[in-house]
Parts: structure tokens; C-alpha cells; sequence
């Protein structure tokens, strides 16, 4: 950056700036003549994605932060207000949390793609390094972002994670209070997880400048793992690569915007749309998809150490060592006890090293003992066994510990595969074992995460006990015994050598490009292209990662059993607060429910879709209905009487319906509270004081808040309308409480609220047949929006954004095509 | 560092292909910048009130309390509105004002609906100061209306601005009588 070689610019502003400031002889050093290896697959777009996402991250925050209040009291609250009063408020927030997730996904993509191809390796390690404390921070900050909009999910999430440091011998305790300001997760804990959530990007932002400077001075790596060798294997970063990554960053955010104009809430949990409650736990307690491998590993611990297994497990890694990480095996362990042997027998026995063979024995002989004792306790069939194992109360370390230490090692293991990894070669394409380790590697790694959204019970464990064996194995045992074994084969001279021998790649490229954006036009070409085997792996992997995605959606499917039983926890076992064991036994009978609850039915929404619309008058039904038969019991907070607006209603209907309601305002001059007519700018009222007397009124039932209710469901509006048409006589045997009724739909089938509508309940002006169906149907429409009233505008926008995006990422893979015309 | 500068084929094209690629080159940077604009927006409209703070915009008043003389302040939109009921002295005074002294001419009477109730925005047109003179021990200026001490601007009994740096006058809101004693704001 010296002012020595500056050349002078024509432009007379830039040049007074630049001889004081050389900013822009800087810029055009580092990204405008930037020497850039001329074989990038559309992996390497993947950094300059994650930096979009950065960006987008930081902005969309700190809008939202502008109107977020970080309180428990007020932390909910304020979220939905963004939602549904902040001028383009729900856009921004659905960005941001959609965002955190594509910002994974590309930085998933970026690790995988370091991994694969060898960029960690000499002279890369610290590039990697910092790049893996990036990693480290954004999952810092996801965690506390998910926190902040204190539903159920942040609340409980919080209570999970901070008491990870629990598990921390000695000190523990201490530093979960330290975390929490206080004896649970409380206020203090929210305020100081905003400040560090709006601290930490900027954090990000000052690694990302060291990964990005470590990086422009060792160079990029590339496909082929070799060294630029002349200025023939490079070409300026501008115009080649700005255009390159501009248009991969655009079909990223094609994918990206329709998450989150048409399923922004997909990738989340329902259970976040009911507020915080540190008295009921839902069942399931899922973090965000993009932990879930983490996860898995931390639950996969369930044993303590024993004795036995420790001992077996020493052996077996003096052998692993032994093996794996020497070029020679020398039977340490054997050699050492041999000496250590002649030494107690004062030379008595010779000094000779024990055989390998009376290891495997006794790492079988320990080992044995010590998996019954933690894999087969509970199995009644080998109780005779295991009683008379000796020793078996020693537990060396507790599993709780075991499972942090394993979660935390699974990513410091991350850190160090630079000092692991010794092979001479570089990119998988050449190192034929190494790849098929690192694409297992890859399969482990999503297992791992299909693990970690599920119920830890039955199969789920021991698979993922085995899949942590096997991605501890793959870095620990793997990659050290590939150090010595892997045959190092002919590398390619030179970069552009192997480009030109490559002809093909253009079209293997666009087979790459038209999997990413998932045009089925493309899908013709994707026949002619005979891809060369290098390139086929890439596109192999690109199926997997989205594949991963796929999974993700599976998960947040799964935790349909959870939302339910929330709400059977709250509505139908009366004064769960009281008997902090009733969640207990719902959640048994919610798992053995689930297999033979009905399906819910499919009614067909005039809202679904991407164009989906609502229908006016069914809203309209629907407030009647919810008017005449819900709010007797159910309070709608977040909705406001202005907001009828949406359903068709005038401004003198809305003034004549929210004048039929009587509000306290207050205090008067006088400090008395006094009783007014309702006016459009206040929110409906509730039909009770509180909700004590909401409980007390309802067999000590509390009835849901309606506001979200669509939205805090999985199953949404079809779960709605299942409920509120799934009454049934309870099958003969089954026995009800006073107050209990039987809901098909229902899990658990159990619900507190009787059926609350009955034919011809509800009187309707426009002839509309008035059956329960219909009643369900209209008011299940009018909760619909209630939960999402900026449902119809998203769509809109999304359609448009989409449509421009697709517009400008098809004319820059034009400007692309032109400017790489003459390379190939 | 210019696109065309750098791209391989330059200088030996036919016009044709030239033109082409330029045109195609302005229509990205022209699809860039309408993408940056439209992104922009809602980023800078999110700052704007939002629609419950729109909703939120009146406040009613109870009138009966208040003696002739005497003055309230209430809050609207998050402002003091100053409520005086001027005595028959005070109401003199503002309508017999010379119209062509005033640095802002306005007649008394498109100030209030009744003579006996003049309500204010209790801002100073200055530079956004609270006004005194609402108490009986408040000094009132010159003019006794209010004396905005920050900048020392002096409002007469109409809240017309007499003396001083202030621009204008204070603020008439909008309000409507409900019924003799209650009036709506906003
Ligand atoms: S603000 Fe009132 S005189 Fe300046």
C-alpha cells in the first residue's frame, strides 16, 4: 500500500484524495487488477455471498433495531408491532430472519467448499482460522438473535444453551449466573444479549477484514489445489470475477427472497409465536436448522464415563495414534509397558515390548463392560450382566459435561484440520480417498442434523452416537492415516495447462448455474454437457447442500407435536403452573397420539399459494363469527379496530363497531380510570381483566390469545379449522375429566374448550349456508389474517422482487458470458 | 477500471456487436441502480411513523373544569397543547391588534372557534421551545400571552408572535367541539 508505486489517476478529485490516502490505488490493487486464479467453479462465489449477507444482516438490523424494545415485557410486543405497524416492518423483519439462515447457508457452502478442495492447507491455515472464528461469532450472534423476539422458542432456547455452562466442573454454576444476571433467564439476560447481538456483526465485520486481508496476500486457492504458476493462470479480479460473483450473488438472493416473501417462517418454529412463558416448557426444545448438527453431538453424549470405557478408550487411541498419526507404527504402548514391566520386576522380566495383541484383548475386555454399562443399562435383559460388572459407580466424567465437551470439540476440531491434514495435495480432485472421506464427511454432517431435530428417543440416539464417532473419527483417525498413506498422485503443470484441457467446463458451469436456480430449462442442456468428472462431483455436492435444506424443512415439520401439546398443556391440564409434572405425561400421550391422530384436513385457501389473495367476504363472516362466538372467551390484543380496514369495512362501520365497545382510559384530572366508547385506534377488547380471571372464568383453563394463533400452530389455518370441527363423542373407555372434551384433531385429544360453534349459531346477511363448517372455514379466514395481515402485500412484493431479480440475473449471466467470451 | 476497458474483445468489433454489448452493459448498471433505489425505500420509510402511532393522533379534552383566566396543557401526539380560556380583556386585546404590525398577519377570529377558548400548539415556532406563561406566575412577555424564554420570543393573547426571533405564530390543531365543554384534538 506505499505511495512509491502509485500511478497517477486522470480524475483530478480521486488523485488529491489518493496522494494523501491511497484508498483508491488500494481498491484497484485488491479487487479492480487483483491477480485471481482463472479456474473458479461457482463455489468460490460463495465468499462474496456471505459478505452480501453480512451486509444485509447489519442493515436489516439495525432498522429493526430502531424499533425493538429490549424488555421482557415489552421484547414480544414489539416485534409484532414491526410486524404489523412499522411502515414495511414485516419486510425487514422477515429479511433478517430469513437472512441469518441463507447467511449459513452460505457459509456452510464456503467451509464445505474450504474443505473440500484443500484451502485450509499451507499457506492458508491462519486464512482458515479466522475464517472458522467468523463462524464461531455469527453463531454467537444467531443464538442471541433468536432470543430476542422472546417467544417460547428464544426463551426456552436461552434457558438450554446458557445452562451448557453448567456443565463446566467447579465454576459452573457461578457463570450461568454471570451469564444471566440473575437466577433464570430474565430481563437482565435479554438486554445484555441485545447489546452483545447489535455488538457482535461489527465484530464479524473486523475478522471478515483480517480473513479477507490473510487471503489477498497468500492469494486464492482454486479448484485444482496447485500454485499460480504465471500471469497465464490468472485474470484481474475486475471485470471477470466482480461480474461472476454479481451474478451468482443474484440467483442466491432469488432463493433468498422466496423464503422470504412466500414461506418466511419455514425455517423457524410455530412455537415462537407464542410469548415467552418461564413457567411451561414445550415439549421439543429445537435450536435453529443451522445448529441441529451441533446438537445432535451434544445429546448424542448420554452416558458417563465409566472406568471400563476409559480405559478401552485409551487404548484405543495410543493405537489410533499409533497407526494413524505415525508413519510408523512402533507400538508405543507396548514399548512402554515393557520397559515399565522389566523396571517394577527390577529387570526380573525382560524389557522385551508387549504384543499388539494383548492390547486388543484388554481394550476388548474393558470395553465391553464399560459399553453395557452405558449403551445397555436400562435393557432388562442384560441386568444379570451388568451387576456384575465391578467399578461400575465410577463415572470419570458425568455425560452432561461429556456432551458439551463433545459439541464444543466437534468445532475446535474445525480450527486445527490445518495442522491435521499434512498431505502434500491439496484439492479433493486429486487426492481420490480423501474425497470420498470428505463427501462421507458431508452425508455424516447432515445425518447429524436430521439427528438433532428429532426427539432424543429411540433409533435417533444411537445413530447419533455413531455418526459423532464417525466425524470425530474422520478429523482425528482419517485424515492423520491418509497424512502417510494417501498415494500423492501427478498434479497438472500449470493452472491454465489443465484449463485449456478443459474445454467443456463452460457448459458443465451453466448445468451447475441451472441446478442452483432449479429452471427445469436448463435441465436439456445439463444432457449435452459431458461435465468432466472434477466438475461432476461439484454439481454431486450442490445437490447434496440443497438437499440439506430440504431436511431442514422435514425438521421444522416435525415439531408439529410440540405446538400442540403447548397448548393442550395450557388449556387442557388445568393449572399446569401448579404441577410442574403435568407436562410430564402430555407429553407421552401427545407421542403415542401422534401415530393415530387423523390428518388434518386440506381446505382449500383462497390464501394459499403465491398468489394467494384473501377473501373479503369470508373475512367478514369470519369477524362476525369470531365477534359472536370466540371473543366471549379469546382476546385478540394485537389487533386493532382501524385494521378492519383490510376486510372491507368503511371508516364509519369500523367507528360504529368500536363504539359498541365500552374501554377503560384513564386516569382522568381527578386520577380516576373512567369508562369511554371504543375508538378505531384501540385494540379489541378483551373479554377478561387478566388472565387470572380469564382462568378462573374457564375451569382454570387459560384460552389462547387469537392474534397469531394460524401462525403459532403447526398446521396453521388447517389445524385451526381441524379443531374447531374435530369434536366428537369420546370413544367408548376413554374417560374425561369434568370440563375435558374430545377433539380428533387435538393432540393428545383432550381440549378444555367445548365445541364453540353450533349450526345456525351465527346468522349471516349474504346467504351463506350457516353450518359449523362454514363457520370454521370463515373464522379459521379471518384468523388467517389476523396472524398475517400483511399476508396479500408480501405476496405482491415477492412476485415483483422476484421477477426483477430474475430479469437482472439473467442479463448479468449475459454480461458474464461476454466478458469471459474470449478466455475459453 | 471501467467495464469496457477491460473486457477482452475491445477496440476490433464490428460497430454492430460494439453497440450491442454497451447496450447491454447500461441496461445491468441501469437494472442495478433501480434495484438499489427500490431497496433503499423501506429501509428509509421504516423511520416514518408507524401506523399506530398515525392511529393514535387524537386526544379528548374536558373544557368544564377550567375558569376564564385560567389555562391547561394536554398532550397530543406527544406536544403540550396549551388551552386557555381568555378572559373578555385578553379577547379584546388579541381582536383589536393592528393587523399590519404583525409579523405573521392573522385575524383573532380564524384562530378560535369560540372567542373564549384559544388552543395552541405549545410549540415555539423558533425552534421547537415550550413556551411559558400557561401559569398564573409564568411570565407572559410583553403582549401577555407567552414569552418563550429559550430565544426570548413574546406570543400575544392570540398566540401571535409580536417580538422576537420566532416566524410564525403558534400552531392552531385541528379540534372539534364534541360538545360546549369537550372538544376532540387531532
Ligand atoms: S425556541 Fe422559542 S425563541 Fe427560540
Amino acid at each position: 500500500m506505499g505511495s512509491k508505486e502509485r500511478q497517477q489517476f486522470d480524475n483530478p478529485v480521486i488523485e488529491w484524495v489518493d496522494s494523501r490516502l491511497p484508498i483508491f490505488t488500494m481498491m484497484q490493487k485488491e479487487y479492480g487488477v487483483f491477480p485471481t486464479p482463472r479456474n473458479f467453479n461457482y463455489f468460490w462465489n460463495f465468499g462474496a455471498i456471505a459478505m452480501v449477507m453480512l451486509v444485509t444482516m447489519i442493515v436489516t438490523g439495525i432498522t429493526l433495531a430502531m424499533h425493538y424494545n429490549p424488555s421482557t415485557a415489552g421484547a414480544f410486543d414489539s416485534v409484532e408491532r414491526i410486524m404489523r405497524d412499522v411502515n414495511h416492518g414485516w419486510l425487514i423483519r422477515y429479511l433478517h430472519m430469513n437472512g441469518a439462515s441463507f447467511f449459513f447457508i452460505a457459509v456452510y457452502i464456503h467451509i464445505f467448499r474450504g474443505l473440500f478442495y484443500g484451502s485450509y492447507k499451507q499457506p492458508r491455515e491462519l486464512l482458515w482460522i479466522l475464517g472458522m472464528v467468523i463462524f464461531l461469532l455469527m453463531m454467537a450472534t444467531g443464538f442471541m438473535g433468536y432470543v430476542l423476539p422472546w417467544g417460547q422458542m428464544s426463551f426456552w432456547g436461552a434457558t438450554v444453551i446458557t445452562n451448557l455452562f453448567s456443565a463446566i466442573p467447579l465454576v459452573g454454576d457461578s457463570i450461568v449466573t454471570l451469564l444471566w444476571g440473575g437466577f433464570s433467564v430474565d430481563n437482565p439476560t435479554l438486554n445484555r444479549f441485545f447489546a452483545l447481538q447489535y455488538l457482535l456483526p461489527f465484530v464479524i465485520c473486523a475478522v471478515v477484514f483480517l480473513h479477507v486481508w490473510a487471503l489477498h496476500v497468500t492469494g486464492s486457492n482454486n479448484p485444482l489445489g496447485i500454485d499460480v504458476k504465471s500471469s497465464q493462470d490468472t485474470l484481474p479480479f475486475h471485470p471477470y470475477y466482480t461480474m461472476k460473483d454479481t451474478f451468482g450473488i443474484l440467483v442466491f438472493l432469488i432463493i433468498y427472497v422466496a423464503f422470504t416473501f412466500f414461506m418466511p417462517n419455514s425455517l423457524g418454529h410455530p412455537d415462537n409465536y407464542i410469548p415467552a412463558n418461564p413457567l411451561v416448557t414445550p415439549p421439543h426444545i429445537v435450536p435453529e436448522w443451522y445448529f441441529l448438527p451441533f446438537y445432535a453431538m451434544l445429546r448424542a453424549i448420554t452416558f458417563d464415563l465409566n472406568l471400563h470405557l476409559a480405559v478401552a478408550g485409551a487404548i484405543g487411541a495410543t493405537l489410533v495414534y499409533d497407526f494413524c498419526w505415525l508413519k510408523q507404527p512402533s507400538n508405543i504402548l507396548g514399548v512402554f509397558l515393557g520397559k515399565v514391566r522389566s523396571y517394577l520386576t527390577l529387570g526380573l522380566l525382560s524389557s522385551k515390548p508387549v504384543g499388539l495383541t494383548f492390547f486388543i484383548v484388554v481394550a476388548i475386555l474393558a470395553g465391553l463392560p464399560g459399553a453395557l454399562l452405558a449403551f445397555f443399562k436400562d435393557m432388562p435383559a442384560f441386568q444379570p450382566v451388568i451387576d456384575m460388572i465391578p467399578f461400575k459407580s465410577v463415572a470419570l466424567m458425568p455425560a452432561k459435561l461429556g456432551g458439551v465437551l463433545a459439541m464444543f470439540g466437534s468445532i475446535a476440531v474445525l480450527f486445527v484440520v490445518p495442522f491435521i491434514d499434512k498431505h502434500p495435495v491439496r484439492s479433493a480432485m486429486f487426492r481420490p480417498w480423501y474425497k470420498k472421506g470428505v463427501l462421507a464427511l458431508l452425508v455424516v454432517f447432515i445425518i447429524l442434523g436430521i439427528c438433532g431435530s428429532k426427539p432424543a428417543e429411540g433409533y435417533w440416539v444411537p445413530l447419533a452416537q455413531v455418526m459423532t464417532l464417525a466425524y470425530f473419527g474422520f478429523f482425528l483417525a482419517f485424515l492423520p492415516w491418509l497424512n502417510n498413506n494417501e498415494p500423492v498422485v501427478r498434479l497438472p503443470g500449470s493452472i491454465h495447462e489443465a484449463v485449456l484441457a478443459k474445454a467443456a467446463k463452460a457448459v458443465a458451469v451453466l448445468l451447475l448455474a441451472g441446478l442452483f436456480v432449479g429452471a427445469p430449462v436448463v435441465g436439456a442442456q445439463a444432457q449435452e454437457a459431458k461435465a468432466p468428472a472434477a466438475d461432476a462431483v461439484v454439481v454431486e455436492d450442490m445437490a447434496v447442500t440443497s438437499g440439506d435444506t430440504g431436511e431442514v424443512r422435514t425438521q421444522s415439520m416435525e415439531v408439529e407435536t410440540p405446538a400442540e401439546s403447548a397448548e393442550q398443556a395450557v388449556s387442557a391440564a388445568p393449572d399446569t403452573e401448579k404441577t410442574p409434572t403435568a407436562p410430564e405425561p402430555v407429553h407421552h400421550e401427545a407421542a403415542s397420539a401422534h401415530h393415530e391422530m387423523p390428518k388434518l384436513p386440506a381446505v382449500a385457501w383462497s390464501f394459499d399459494g403465491p398468489f394467494g389473495v384473501y377473501d373479503r367476504a369470508s373475512l367478514q363472516r369470519g369477524f362476525q363469527v369470531y365477534k359472536q362466538v370466540c371473543s366471549a372467551c379469546h382476546s385478540m390484543n394485537r389487533v386493532a379496530y382501524r385494521n378492519l380496514s383490510a376486510l372491507g369495512y368503511t371508516e364509519a362501520q369500523i367507528k360504529a363497531v368500536a363504539s359498541e365497545y365500552s374501554i377503560t382510559d384513564g386516569p382522568d384530572d381527578d386520577g380516576e380510570m373512567f369508562e369511554r366508547p371504543g375508538r378505531p385506534s384501540d385494540h379489541f377488547k378483551a373479554p377478561y381483566k387478566n388472565t387470572n380471571q380469564a382462568k378462573a372464568s374457564n375451569n382454570g383453563a387459560l384460552p389462547p390469545d387469537l392474534s397469531l394463533i394460524v401462525k403459532a400452530r403447526t398446521g396453521g389455518a388447517n389445524y385451526v379449522y381441524g379443531i374447531l370441527t374435530g369434536y366428537e363423542d369420546a370413544p367408548a373407555g376413554v374417560e374425561l375429566a369434568n370440563g375435558q372434551h374430545w377433539n380428533k384433531y387435538m393432540s393428545g385429544n383432550k381440549i378444555a374448550m367445548p365445541a364453540p360453534l353450533a349450526e345456525g349459531a351465527v346468522s349471516y346477511e349474504d346467504g351463506t349456508p350457516t353450518t359449523v363448517e362454514q363457520y370454521a372455514k370463515d373464522v379459521t379466514h379471518f384468523l388467517a389474517w389476523a396472524s398475517e395481515p400483511e399476508m396479500e402485500i408480501r405476496k405482491q412484493t415477492g412476485v415483483k422482487v422476484i421477477f426483477f431479480l430474475g430479469l437482472f440475473a439473467l442479463i448479468m449471466y449475459r454480461v458474464k458470458r461476454k466478458i469471459w467470451s474470449k478466455v475459453y | 477500471m471501467s467495464i469496457e476497458n477491460a473486457s477482452p474483445d475491445h477496440g476490433h468489433h464490428a460497430a454492430e456487436g460494439e453497440t450491442r454489448r454497451d447496450f447491454l452493459f447500461l441496461t445491468a448498471a441501469a437494472f442495478g441502480a433501480v434495484g438499489a433505489g427500490s431497496v433503499a425505500w423501506p429501509f428509509i420509510d421504516q423511520m416514518n411513523p408507524a401506523a399506530d402511532t398515525v392511529a393514535m393522533s387524537t386526544t379528548e379534552v374536558n373544557l368544564a373544569p377550567i375558569e376564564a383566566g385560567q389555562a391547561i396543557t394536554v398532550m397530543w401526539q406527544g406536544k403540550p397543547v396549551f388551552i386557555r380560556r381568555r378572559t373578555p380583556e385578553e379577547i379584546k386585546e388579541a381582536e383589536d391588534a393592528d393587523l399590519s404590525t404583525l409579523r405573521d398577519p392573522q385575524t383573532d377570529a380564524s384562530r378560535v372557534q369560540k372567542p373564549e377558548w384559544l388552543i395552541l400548539v405549545g410549540i415555539c415556532t423558533h425552534l421547537g421551545c415550550v413556551p411559558q406563561g400557561q401559569k398564573s406566575t409564568d411570565v407572559r412577555g410583553d403582549f401577555g400571552g407567552w414569552f418563550c424564554p429559550c430565544h426570548g420570543s413574546h406570543y400575544d393573547t392570540s398566540g401571535r408572535i409580536r417580538k422576537g426571533p420566532a416566524p410564525k405564530n403558534l400552531a392552531v390543531p385541528k379540534y372539534v367541539f364534541l360538545t360546549d365543554t369537550t372538544i376532540r384534538i387531532g
